[in-house]
């Protein structure tokens, strides 16, 4: 049951330092839960139907199925992710003023919650694949388990949830001024942190040289098999053997939104779109 | 966002001329999934070159070949098999496990 409930903790914690981020970046938006809960829903329904077809997407691309389908899933959470903070930065101005004139954050226009929960449901898929998977697997192959398993599952997804919600409710004691300020940073190096993770399946399908195996090696000092490697791997994309192109993917990302941030900034004589 | 399409385009023109050049040079070395165990559990394979990975599965259950050294993490249905592209490795010991079964499926890839 131990054994269980550490594997299905390990594959919910960064699902729920993602939904942490997310709910902590629409604080104060009217609706918000419905949308991060339909991005869950709707990733765990995605979750099953891969995993049911994982055998068929092993074999699609030449054998690369499964690598190219983890990239794109990655990529395309990155690309919502700098939408968010471009459109964040565009109508910084008015929810800056809004903020101010109650005190506190309230809804300030609509702000794209359909990212973040797009955001959301691609984390849920990923994760939830694999632990669909395992415990199909359990459940198959032992008879008379199905209880330990259950409490394992129960077990391992409690305390994920207790490490998102930690994480969320940190993030809820930043006073209000600089708020969205740490939301968009830490969104911004969640998406660096993805887009690296995106380029090693790359690497794996062998669609990207590597550009130096191993740029360092940092295992012995923090594994990302422990708890601190694991969020700090989802929360700032740590890796303790990077290859030279998830650097590189890693630094164009962070690159390239802030710079989107910058050019999109909103400005005063700029007429609002 | 144009900046970014114009990226990402043309770097999935760089991907595909590698991965053209990728195909050729690489040896096949099989590994065997029976009962949660790898077979073998130690691998020999020379070091300084590509090599070509096989995973065979035959439990009727899923797996994840996984290693952290090689890095490199594979789901492998039931009864059927997957291939990784790995190396070229240092010589040196790397280990990989079998994630859902990781009691049992343990071994390493010796690279000489």
């Amino acid at each position: 049951m131990l054994a269980t409930a550490i594997i299905v903790f390990r594959e919910v914690v960064e699902a729920a330092l993602v939904i942490g981020i997310v709910m902590a970046a629409s604080r104060g938006v009217i609706g918000r839960g419905r949308w991060v809960w339909s991005g869950v829903a709707a990733g765990l329904l995605a979750a099953c139907i891969v995993a049911g077809f994982a055998d068929k997407l092993a074999e699609a691309a030449a054998g690369a199925g499964q690598e190219l389908f983890n990239a794109a899933v990655l990529f395309s959470a990155v690309i919502m992710l700098g939408w968010h903070n471009v459109w964040m930065r565009r109508h910084g101005r008015e929810l800056a003023q809004e903020m101010n004139r109650v005190g506190r954050a309230v809804t300030a226009g609509e702000r794209p919650l359909y990212a973040l929960a797009l955001v959301v449901g691609l984390a849920v898929l990923r994760e939830g694949a694999e632990v669909v998977l395992f415990l199909y697997g359990i459940a198959s192959a032992e008879s008379g388990t199905a209880l330990a398993m259950l409490g394992g599952g129960a077990l391992g997804l409690a305390l994920g949830a207790i490490v998102g919600l930690t994480l969320y409710f940190g993030l809820l004691k930043i006073p209000v001024r600089h708020f969205f300020t740490v939301t968009s940073w830490l969104i911004l190096f969640l998406a660096a942190g993805l887009a690296s993770q995106g380029a090693a399946y790359l690497v794996q399908a062998d669609w990207l040289p590597p550009l130096g195996r191993t740029v360092w090696n940092t295992s012995d000092l923090l594994s990302e098999d422990s708890l601190a490697g694991q969020v700090l791997h989802t929360l700032v994309g740590y890796v303790s053997r990077p290859d030279g192109v998830q650097i590189l993917f890693y630094l164009s990302t962070l690159v390239i939104i802030a710079s989107l941030m910058r050019v999109f900034r909103d400005k005063p004589r700029r007429p609002a779109a | 966002m144009l900046d970014r399409i114009r990226f990402a385009s043309g770097a999935a023109l760089a991907m595909a001329l590698l991965a053209q050049s990728a195909v050729y040079a690489a040896e096949a070395y099989t590994l065997t999934i029976k009962d949660h165990r790898f077979s073998p559990a130690t691998l020999e394979v020379p070091a300084g070159q590509k090599i070509k990975l096989v995973v065979k599965n035959e439990d009727p259950t899923p797996e994840e070949f996984e290693s952290k050294p090689l890095k490199r993490e594979k789901v492998v249905s039931g009864n059927s098999e997957i291939t990784l592209t790995i190396g070229p490795l240092d010589p040196g010991s790397y280990a990989f496990f079998g994630e859902f079964h990781q009691e049992s499926a343990q071994g390493q890839v010796i690279a000489k």
